[in-house]
């Protein structure tokens, strides 16, 4: 409070000044501008996946509320008689029917469905892709592991999002696909049956399931994920963004460009890219045309019925899972109770729930885990390179490969039928892959780490190899090394590399068991490391040049050039 | 009347009934087992086409069907199997077949229509079996498209996929794509099985039923995909695959082109 100099009341001289100022002073948006205007978010391409999820997000939101007003998700039986003529007459669900008049007599309908159906496929795309970045680099390191779990729950309510509008059409495809829910579902002892019959209203498919799933699709499951957003964006705004090392770039600074105007003008643009991109794949390609499929009718399964790519894994592992083990093996138990005796069909179980939680406990305790791992307290707003975490980023590829193989065993078929390979063939060849590709992926994502980082030591101490051989007057070849900069050699120095903790004894002169077996895993990730180069070693290599007697001057001269 | 009901307690009358019954039963299962026996041969083969069509037989056909075409260890006897079969087979390339594999491939024709038609007339004079079909039951503008996507999803999508795609069968089998085909051998294909085809006779699928199927094919193939480029009739794996390889893709273009100017 200066008492000197009363400020004096700002008196705007436009029109446009004036509305603006009567609005200002009443909403303080000038404040909040000030503030969040110049939030600053550094460049890098890796970082514009959570755009991408939270632009096609906006983008299902908009086409969503469109399908909403012609969309009934009745499950009442009824007669098609629109234009579709290879169904016309056909007895099918409202739900169905109507779907159908979006497709073909809904002006602009068929485009909006196709757009909501891609922009969801991407949205989850760009979910999973961002969540890698975010993995492979270490964002989730303190003091971002809640961010992190926000982000993990926002994957299952997308997939979630997903399902549900998977099965609104109420076609052959999205049948078939609740099938194997009810199929899940009843394969739990004891509660299956009343889980099921809770779920569908009566025995499957009844006559409540779409008209629930629509709620959930529309109604709750948006609403939550719009608060995550929501809870997501806030912190990152309150951690601020992080960033690669690099000149200049500390633990305490983010280097970059500010909100306004050149990231808002750039995320705006980015948005309109998006869009524009979603609305080009939606008008020249097809997908899920339900009209194909047919009316949901328990009895027939087409040949080619999968879910869409993000439920597919889970198909997958259904698809390995065998039925029995040699002749006798069926991993069906009979569980005897006081009531009765009550099936426990383990073939379903397993590959149904088992895969998707170890994937998803390993996500959502990784932050933990690491932590634990590293004994590191500290805050981190600078990435690591995924090579110079070699341990962390072999788990993360073997996670990958684990995912992938279940995901190519959905499409066991086609890769059966495009290959020109025998479909049992395909299948024995993925049930190995999924238990052996992972520990393979491992050690070989391992290796490259630690093999890309040997080539950071040995550029930032020799530098690159040109491929220039020159031959001194006195007969010696040299192939001539070009030194990076310092700035590119920053790059590659600067990054901490962990090593082993050996467990230490306490006062009494014990070692705990959970030291040990922290030593034990701490020996697991750090015992292979490639250290990072020191000063002192820059320095040595340098001098390693000049101490050289013959020919030094006539390499002087041709390395400077 | 009266006489009759005077002789009512004959003791012959049981059996009298009991015979009655059985003409009965009898005429009325051959009435309806009628509809499953192979349709009589329409068409008459003169002689000289099953004398021409035994040449070719013998010269192309007989090193695996053997002479008289009744079989060896390598292929099945063809009494009995139809001028048909014969069409279809020889008539899609499937026979003589390329290789020996899990299923016999389509490809090239090998024989003009007229040595097909011998072939198939040969085949025929060796026993009774499905005909080749008139023109007028394969005639697809007769059908009626709806009716036929219904006993297509219900008989063949399971095989041949909902769009008629084609799909996997176990050990390198297939049931191939259906776009294509002609309106004959789609017909044919239906009555006399092919490969792991199971046959749908006439009491199963009747004839017109048959030609209902066709009418659907030929208009979900005639009308093309309405939402654009079908990227294969593959269902959810091509979508999946296309948004990640070239939508990313294109993402994965601007988000570098957008950072490329960095501070």
């Amino acid at each position: 409070m200066s008492s000197t100099t009363a400020a004096k009341p700002y008196v705007p001289k436009t029109r446009v000044g004036k509305v603006t100022d009567y609005v200002d002073s009443r909403v303080g948006g000038s404040g909040i501008v000030k503030e969040f205007g110049r939030k600053i978010f550094p460049d890098h391409w890796t970082f514009m996946f959570g755009e991408v999820a939270l632009y096609t997000f906006v983008i299902l939101l908009i086409s969503g509320t469109f399908l909403t007003f012609f969309y009934d998700p009745s499950m009442a039986e009824t007669n098609y008689d629109g234009s579709y003529l290879p169904l016309r007459g056909v007895e099918m669900s409202v739900a169905y029917a109507s779907s159908l008049d979006i497709s073909f007599d809904i002006r602009g309908g068929l485009f909006m469905r196709q757009i909501h159906h891609w922009a969801a496929l991407l949205f989850v795309a760009s979910v999973a892709v961002h969540m890698l970045r975010v993995f492979f680099t270490g964002a989730f390191r303190r003091p971002r592991e809640f961010n992190w779990v926000v982000g993990c729950v926002l994957l299952i309510l997308s997939l979630a999002a997903g399902f549900t509008g998977y099965s609104l059409p109420d076609d052959l495809l999205s049948g078939n696909g609740l099938r194997i829910i009810d199929g899940v579902m009843k394969a739990i002892p004891v509660v299956g049956t009343y889980l099921s019959f809770f779920l569908f209203g009566g025995e499957f498919p009844g006559t409540m399931i779409i008209g629930r799933l629509y709620v959930l699709h529309i109604l709750l499951i948006p609403a939550v994920i719009l608060l995550l957003i929501g809870i997501h964006l806030f912190m990152v705004v309150l951690h601020k963004h992080s960033q690669f090392p690099g000149p200049g770039r500390t633990n305490t600074n983010v280097v970059g460009y500010p909100v306004g105007p050149v990231y808002a003008a750039k995320a705006g643009g980015f948005f309109f890219i998006v869009f524009g991109v979603l609305a080009a794949i939606a008008a020249a390609f097809t997908i899920n045309p339900i009209w194909n499929y047919g009316p949901y009718d328990p009895s027939p399964v087409s040949a080619g019925t999968q879910p869409d790519w993000y439920i597919g894994w889970v198909d997958g592992a259904l698809r390995l899972m065998p039925g029995t083990l040699g002749d006798n093996f069926t991993f069906e138990f009979l569980l005897p109770f006081p009531w009765g005796v009550n099936t426990l069909s383990l073939n379903v179980l397993i590959p149904a729930l088992v895969p998707a939680m170890i994937v998803f406990t390993a996500m959502f305790a990784w932050p933990w885990i690491e932590a634990w791992v590293t004994k590191d307290k500290r805050e981190h707003h600078l990435l690591n390179r995924p090579r110079n975490a070699p341990t962390r980023t072999a788990i993360g590829v073997a996670g990958v490969t684990f995912y992938c193989v279940m995901w190519a065993a959905a499409s066991s078929d086609l890769i059966a039928t495009h290959f020109m390979v025998s479909l049992n063939d395909v299948t024995y060849w993925l049930r190995f892959l999924v238990i052996f590709g992972p520990i393979a992926a491992f050690m070989v994502s391992r290796r490259i780490s630690l093999a890309l980082q040997r080539k950071d030591r040995e550029i930032a101490l020799h530098g690159r190899e040109t491929g220039r051989i020159v031959r001194l007057p006195h007969g010696e070849f040299i192939e001539v090394h070009e030194q990076v900069d310092d700035y590119s050699r920053y790059k590659l120095v600067a990054f901490e590399s962990p090593e082993v903790m050996v467990p230490k004894p306490d006062a009494d002169g014990k070692v705990s068991r959970l030291d040990k077996v922290h030593g034990r895993v701490s020996r697991f990730f750090f015992e292979d490391r490639v250290a990072p180069v020191t000063p002192r070693e820059i320095e040595a290599s340098h001098g390693d040049h000049h101490e050289e007697v013959a020919g030094a001057k006539d390499r002087e001269a041709i390395t400077s050039r | 009347m009266k006489a009759l009901s005077q002789r009512r307690r004959h003791p012959l009358a049981a059996l009298a009934l009991l015979l009655m019954a059985l003409l009965f039963t009898g005429s009325l299962y051959a009435a309806a087992s009628s509809a499953n026996q192979a349709q009589a041969q329409t068409t008459t083969a003169s002689e000289d086409e099953v004398e021409e069509g035994n040449k070719l037989f013998v010269a192309n056909c007989a090193s695996c069907h053997g002479i008289g075409a009744t079989g060896s260890d390598a292929a099945p006897s063809l009494v009995g199997v139809g001028a048909a079969s014969v069409d279809f087979q020889v008539g899609t390339g499937r026979m003589p077949m390329q290789m020996d594999g899990p299923q016999a491939q389509a490809k090239p024709v090998q024989f003009t229509d007229e040595q097909v038609g011998q072939l198939a007339a040969y085949v025929a004079s060796l026993g009774a079996g499905p005909a080749i079909p008139s023109e007028e039951i394969t005639d697809a503008s007769q059908g009626d498209p709806a009716h036929g996507g219904e006993l297509f999803r219900v008989n063949c999508a399971m095989c041949h996929n909902a769009a008629a795609a084609g799909g996997a069968l176990t050990r390198g089998k297939y049931a191939p794509g259906l776009a294509d085909v002609s309106e004959k051998h789609i017909y044919e294909a239906m009555v006399t099985g092919p490969q792991n085809m199971p046959v749908f006779n006439d009491a199963n699928v009747t004839p017109e039923d048959k030609q209902d199927i066709i009418a659907f094919l030929k208009t979900i193939e005639e009308q093309g995909s309405p939402g654009g480029a079908d990227l294969g009739s593959l269902g959810p794996v091509s979508e999946g695959l296309f948004i990640w390889v070239a939508g990313l893709g294109v993402i994965i273009a601007f988000t570098v082109w957008l950072t490329s100017r960095s501070s």
